[in-house]
């Protein structure tokens, strides 16, 4: 009898412990909760250090993959998610949600020549494709060797170093190919993950990269900061211009600079194969994804107060780690977007211009 | 036994706590019980989840989801095939490895060993098992398959690559990644694992068994193979079968080396995939609900692998245990 009620007494308090942490949750947001993408997940916690010292709101952020982060925000286990692909207005409308634009990225072939430094070899995008879809086997093949006359190609094969995990960053790539090579649209496709034709898959930037470290001849593709901070050998694109560019902040950002973000509806914007002398083809932008109608309205304030202040104040620190930060003119409409359409549970807007 | 008490006239004290007694043992037999069931229910639960996640990818697809050679997110066409078979291809390459190895070790150390190098080889075995098998896939990664792809890899392609019939499983570019060198890197995860069992199982048998087979004059081996392993099989197919159960399930060690591509191929030294590491690759940025069915029904296959695997096992320790006492 005594250890029933001690069992009793013992449930009693658990309970009571998860109601009374359930009613500080609701009454002050004091914590917020997002998951997503891999890719941005070093200057989101970033922000959130900075942004707690100076706010004490803590913003805990898990990197769980764009597609972990989509299931995350949809089943609303989460504040906010984040994603490296953008969804479609449809998939918005019926998930409730919206989105927008935090940070820059772009994605950097590299490879593993003896004796070529990074920056030496020029590629094409309908290069990239057909090598990405085996029919140029060789390094040395007549349609390389005509775009490098300075560089001294070897006899060797080419290995083809993929990603082996759905990815934005693949995404992106996929993208990007299916827009310059009919081949690649037709036989293979955009998505977060593909059916590869040939080659290895590696898991995570790090895994392709060590693979291509590893394999003689090879070539992959990763974003650009961990191209940068890896020292690895990219290669210079070229673009709709004709010129071929290397991957840099500047390149990026011209990317986005000449995207039409005011007539996306949802953000929907692509910069893969964007106009523009300077622009790097394989650009894109990671987004956030919230829903429309917040059903606690201090958190959803708490989320975007965030994501205001990033957008205001995280710009040196997003370039400190070789992020790209969204431009001004960009944030304007972002902001603008938020007055219209995020809301509290009565349908009342939670976002009034910001002044803080 | 109330009464029986009652005639010694136990002091109140005693009784009471005699009767304490009897309802804890009750209650700790209940509370027992209950994870006894709990375990089953669990396995059964796990079960219908898999088979309930599955339903999309498995209506969709059908038989011919077994059949496919197809993983295509873009068309969200799946099949399992490729997974499949080089889930059992590296684990059975693997288990023809790791089991004579693993055999040796445990003989050495129970009957050739001299006393003072039990010890640390036994030892050194041991922790081999508590190895984290992230720590064997970064070995794999960047210590076994340099190696492997620049010294090794070359030499079998321009030798055993030139035979009939195998030659066409020495095949492809040196990389050192790819389903021998995953098959390799479970071999030698799971020779600890089956060593260590082996050689517990070996150091029960009975001493006046192993003396009289010696004093009919028999060589050690004969005592080892007539003596030794009829008294231990048990034991010896359950450690066999915790090392198949491990190869077959491993995950971050095979993502490291295989090189994780869906492709059927025949070449051991080409890049495939397993089961646990497309799941281990995919699942978190699966995107659609037929994607992330297509991964649970991976799953339930693996976990159907395993229950046929065990099972298989049983029936074999069943049959062997009719021929007992029949042949010497």
């Amino acid at each position: 009898m005594r250890i029933k009620t001690k069992l009793r007494l013992l449930c009693l308090a658990l309970a009571g412990l998860a109601l009374s942490g359930g009613t500080v949750a609701a009454q002050q947001a004091t914590e917020i909760n997002g998951a997503g993408a891999s890719f941005p997940y070093p200057i989101y916690v970033k922000w959130a250090a900075s942004y707690n010292e100076l706010t004490g709101i803590r913003v805990n952020y898990q990197s769980v993959g764009s597609g972990g982060g989509i299931r995350q925000i949809t089943a609303k286990t989460v504040d906010f998610g984040a994603s490296d692909a953008p969804m479609n207005e449809d998939e918005l409308e019926n998930a409730g949600l919206i989105q927008f634009p935090m940070v820059i990225g772009g994605v950097v072939p590299v490879m593993n020549l003896e004796g070529i430094k990074p920056g030496e070899i020029r590629l094409t995008g309908e290069l990239l494709a057909d090598i990405y879809l085996g029919k140029i086997t060789k390094w040395n093949d007549p349609v390389l060797r005509k775009l490098n006359p300075d560089v001294n190609l070897p006899d060797r094969a080419i290995t083809v170093v993929h990603r082996s995990d759905g990815s934005g960053t693949t995404w992106m790539f996929t993208n990007y190919l299916s827009k310059v090579s009919k081949d690649w649209a037709d036989q293979v496709g955009n998505n977060s993950a593909v059916q590869w034709p040939i080659g290895v898959g590696g898991k995570g930037n790090e895994g392709v990269a060590s693979y291509v470290a590893r394999i003689n001849g090879s070539i992959g593709y990763v974003e650009y900061a961990y191209a940068l901070q890896n020292n690895l050998t990219y290669a210079l694109m070229q673009n709709r211009e004709g010129n071929f560019v290397s991957p840099n902040v500047k390149s990026f950002q011209a990317a986005a600079a000449g995207a039409d973000w005011e007539n996306s509806p949802g953000f929907y914007v692509v910069l893969t194969d964007q106009p523009g002398a300077d622009t790097w083809p394989i650009s894109g932008a990671s987004f956030i994804l919230m829903h429309r109608q917040q059903d606690n309205p201090e958190i959803g304030k708490a989320v975007l107060g965030f994501f205001d202040w990033a957008y205001r104040n995280g710009a040196e620190q997003a370039i400190e780690l070789d992020y790209v930060p969204i431009p001004e003119s960009v944030y304007a409409i972002v902001q603008r977007h938020w007055a219209k359409t995020v809301t509290g549970p009565d349908g009342a807007p939670l976002w009034n211009g910001g002044g803080k | 036994m109330e009464t029986h008490l009652q005639q010694l006239t136990v002091p109140a004290a005693i009784a009471r706590q005699l009767r304490w007694n009897a309802v804890a043992d009750l209650l700790f037999r209940r509370l027992t019980l209950l994870f006894a069931i709990f375990v089953a229910v669990l396995v059964f639960a796990i079960l219908v989840a898999l088979l309930v996640g599955a339903w999309p990818a498995l209506s969709r697809f059908g038989p011919g989801f077994i059949t496919s050679a197809q993983w295509n997110p873009v068309t969200e066409e799946f099949g399992a095939l490729a997974t499949i078979f080089g889930t059992l291809l590296t684990s059975t390459i693997a288990m023809l490895i790791a089991v004579p190895v693993s055999f040796g070790i445990a003989l050495f150390i129970t009957e050739l060993a001299p006393a003072w190098l039990k010890r640390p080889v036994g030892i050194a075995i041991e922790l081999l098992a508590a190895v984290p098998s992230i720590i064997y896939g970064m070995w794999g990664l960047f210590v076994f398959a340099p190696w492997f792809g620049d010294e090794i890899q070359p030499f079998l392609t321009s030798t055993l690559g030139n035979w009939p019939l195998i030659g066409a499983l020495f095949q492809g570019p040196p990389m050192g990644i790819g389903l021998f060198t995953a098959s390799l890197v479970l071999a030698i995860m799971v020779i600890p694992f089956i060593a260590a069992v082996m050689r517990d199982v070996f150091e029960l048998v009975p001493p006046v068994l192993k003396e009289s087979a010696y004093g009919l004059g028999c060589t050690t081996w004969e005592v080892t193979w007539n003596v030794v392993l009829p008294y231990t099989k048990v034991g010896v197919v359950g450690g066999i079968m915790l090392g198949l159960g491990r190869a077959l399930g491993e995950t971050m060690a095979v993502t490291f080396v295989i090189g994780n591509a869906h492709v059927l191929g025949l070449s051991l030294f080409m890049p495939g995939n397993t089961i646990s590491s497309a799941l281990a690759n995919e699942f978190a940025e699966a995107h659609g609900e037929l994607y992330v069915s297509a991964l649970i029904a991976l799953g339930l296959l693996l976990f159907l692998i395993t229950f046929i695997v065990l099972a298989l096992a049983r029936l074999l320790l069943l049959r062997l245990s009719r021929q007992e006492g029949r042949t010497t």
